[in-house]
């Protein structure tokens, strides 16, 4: 503790890397929460990653983008609903009623792109049965055409989109002088239900024994009678529809957050927390995302400046990568007991 | 990925060689878009061979007196600049090749190393920086060591990984490298460092020849250094170190088990690659004198990555002619130059689906000297009393 504090003074003068001990303990409370719901909608999209990276062992750099334009749909549904920058004045019922719609666009909106983007792209390669690079090389490519494609004058141009605020967030509790809103809730609540719910999904439905056979032995499993390419649309459309719901919730968080190349940053995050907490596991996707949230979030109070979020986060990457590449919870989609 | 490859293979006698070599041959002859050529160029002996490059040489020299309409981008851009830029992606494009091309490891933050090189080329000539300054031709050394250093620092760590993995860490390095960049005060973020140096040399008017609106210099300086370069890589290629390097892209485990230590021949084509980087990187900096946090986003090395891809992946006129492609495009169509982005994350895509080998497909002979060694393998064809079929042309697609 001392020599933390001492390392404090060394390095007062030349500000740009802090190590302000201080800073974290008045902030711990604090952080941890925010670190809590940013973690939740990594974790969202992290499944997205996961499941791909499980059935098809592919890095589907194509996800980030994914997101990104469900969070274009959520903002263009309350858009013309009437928000706008400031709060909206109509009803909680009313406002929840179009929070809904607005996520079901997003979830939708995601779902569609996710499953063209697979049969565009990925399809067609698996079809002429590609080396594993040319699939990396496609989803690279995928990811930046998605981009860009926004990025187009008359799609949605360069700037970010108005900011879109949904409601004001009002504090419920108060944690150790903390204030806990009910955005925070709405956001860790419905994120652990949407990921409860997939786990389910996965582990007991019929699709979702589809999924970890294909996870686990694609030819046998086909053998079994399981439909590879369907389990594979299947896996694409679901990782899509969380990636939907968590643009809601980060539209919520950052409401003028959505910009053309927003997601791709965010992307990368989301799939080493999908990596922290073993990748194939959709409850290692939201430990890892909650873990890379909170984590990011404490170096950013320590380190002093809001840029090294994400040099915490690759580092994080790395470290669990070379340590332990299996990730917290163990990798593989198709051991995963029902 | 394909299963049908897993298979015990007969071991390779006299015939079974000359048939795999003719097969690739064959395959590789049929992919190209000029067939006949490059069954010719490769029955050239090695001088004949020289001598038909030296008129090419030539017309790369001459390029910028060829400033007139159709292929100069002048109006919009000076040529000799754009020649140059075109010269510094074909620098790039050659590195990566290098890692991405033989060794198959997908570097998505070659930007980085690319960002290092004029960082370092940049604080040891500005006056901006409080560094011992140097001569402006030793950071051209000075900047492949310091790119070395990071490409081995950042390989060592994570070339243990499973290729996919790479690529993931590769993306945040670059990330990190540009945000470094931009937190650090010593790197002056944004304001940048004004100044970088130049070559001497000072012409009649008092002006230097290396100037920094005058890009014909220095397009002059980097093509020599690119045809260096390229001498250097095509012996790398055939040399035990670039058999290894295939050996791992075609299949690492195969290649560890003949005793490949593929870790270490990773880093190499790490280390490599991202010299070369951090070469084509000071060359950058020096031409345009100034060297900020700017420019240095996943986004060019998408673009790298597009120029290696497009010409051939792991050939190396591919991945010159790829990167000025790349270059020239958004210099020569100005009206198209803010879609850049699209076309070749299109592009990609596209050819990936299409043409996964590029422009110019890579030779598949992974044999050095391979006509000498099918000369001593296998004698000439006797003529066969009947051909058995067409040979099968290979299925791995071309270039992976």
């Amino acid at each position: 503790m001392i020599e933390l504090v001492a390392l404090s003074v060394v390095h007062a003068d030349d500000s740009w890397i802090n190590f302000d001990v201080n800073a974290l303990f008045q902030n711990f409370w604090s952080t941890t929460f925010d670190g809590l719901t940013f973690g939740a909608v990594y974790g969202l999209i992290a499944v997205g990653y996961t499941l791909v990276y499980g059935v098809l062992s592919l890095i589907n750099f194509a996800h980030s983008e994914v997101f990104i334009v469900g969070a274009y749909g959520v903002v263009t549904t309350l858009t013309s609903l009437g928000f706008g920058p400031s709060a909206p004045t109509i009803g909680p019922a009313e406002i929840i009623m179009d929070l809904l719609l607005a996520l079901v666009v997003g979830m939708l909106a995601s779902a569609v792109t996710a499953f063209l983007v697979e049969r565009v792209a990925y399809r067609p390669l698996r079809k002429r049965n590609a080396p594993r690079l040319a699939f990396l090389i496609t989803a690279i490519g995928v990811s930046f055409a998605i981009q860009y494609i926004i990025f187009l004058p008359f799609v949605a141009g360069a700037n970010p989109q108005p900011a879109v605020t949904m409601f004001i967030p009002d504090p419920v509790f108060d944690v150790f002088g903390t204030i806990i809103t009910n955005q925070q809730i709405i956001i860790v609540v419905s994120a652990v239900v949407l990921m409860v719910g997939t786990d389910l999904f996965i582990r007991r439905s019929r699709t979702g024994r589809g999924i970890r056979a294909v996870a686990q032995d694609p030819d046998t499993a086909t053998l079994m009678g399981v439909s590879k390419e369907r389990t594979i649309v299947t896996t694409f459309v679901l990782g899509g529809l969380l990636a939907g719901a968590a643009a809601l919730f980060y539209v919520m968080l950052v409401p003028s957050g959505v910009i053309y190349n927003g997601g791709f940053i965010l992307g990368v995050k989301a799939f080493a927390a999908a990596v922290l907490g073993g990748i194939g596991n959709v409850r290692g996707a939201l430990l890892g995302g909650i873990l890379l949230g909170l984590v990011g979030n404490y170096g950013q109070i320590l380190l002093g400046d809001s840029q090294w979020t994400d040099v915490v986060a690759f580092v994080i990457l790395v470290l669990v990568l070379l340590v332990r590449p299996t990730g917290i919870l163990g990798t593989t989609l198709g051991r995963s007991r029902a | 990925m394909s299963t049908s490859s897993d298979g015990p293979r007969p071991l390779p006698t006299a015939e079974s060689a000359r048939e795999a070599i003719e097969t690739e041959s064959v395959a590789t002859v049929r992919r190209g878009p000029f067939r006949g050529l490059r069954e010719r160029w490769n029955e050239l002996s090695r001088p004949m061979q020289w001598a038909w490059m030296l008129p090419v040489v030539a017309i790369a020299y001459a390029m910028p007196f060829l400033d007139f309409f159709p292929l100069s981008t002048s109006p919009g851009n000076n040529w000799s600049i754009a020649l140059f830029s075109m010269a510094v992606y074909a620098l790039v494009a050659v590195g990566l090749n290098v890692v991405v091309g033989y060794a198959g490891l997908l570097d998505l933050g070659y930007v980085a190393f690319f960002a290092v090189g004029q960082y370092t080329a940049a604080m040891f000539t500005s006056p901006d920086s409080p560094y011992l300054k140097i001569p402006y031709l030793w950071t051209l050394p000075a900047a492949m060591i310091v790119a070395m250093i990071f490409g081995v620092v950042l390989g060592v760590p994570t070339l243990r990984l499973r290729g996919d993995y790479l690529a993931i860490v590769t993306l945040g390095f670059g990330e990190i490298v540009r945000i470094l960049a931009t937190i650090i005060p010593a790197m002056k973020g944004q304001p940048g460092f004004q100044n970088v140096g130049h070559p001497p040399g000072v012409g009649a008017n008092g002006i230097p020849i290396f100037a920094n609106s005058n890009g014909t210099p220095w397009y002059w300086l980097t093509i020599t250094i690119l045809i260096v370069v390229l001498l250097l890589v095509g012996n790398l290629e055939r040399s035990r170190v670039g058999r290894a390097f295939i050996a791992i892209r075609e299949d690492e485990d195969a290649a560890e088990t003949m005793g490949v230590p593929t870790f270490k021949y990773k880093v190499w084509a790490f280390a490599i690659g991202a010299s070369v980087g951090g070469l084509s990187g000071a060359l950058m900096a020096g031409q345009i004198g100034f060297v900020n946090n700017q420019k240095f986003d996943v986004q060019t090395s998408i673009l790298f990555l597009a120029a290696v891809v497009l010409g051939g992946t792991g050939n190396k006129v591919g991945a010159i002619l790829g990167g000025a492609i790349v270059a020239y495009i958004p210099l020569r169509f100005t009206a198209i130059a803010e879609y850049k982005y699209l076309i070749f994350g299109v592009a990609l895509v596209i050819l990936m689906i299409y043409r996964s080998q590029g422009l110019i497909p890579a030779k598949m002979r992974l044999m050095a000297y391979s006509r000498k060694a099918l000369e001593w393998i296998a004698p000439p064809k006797p003529p066969r009393p009947e051909s058995p079929g067409t040979p099968k042309p290979s299925t791995e697609g071309g270039a992976s």
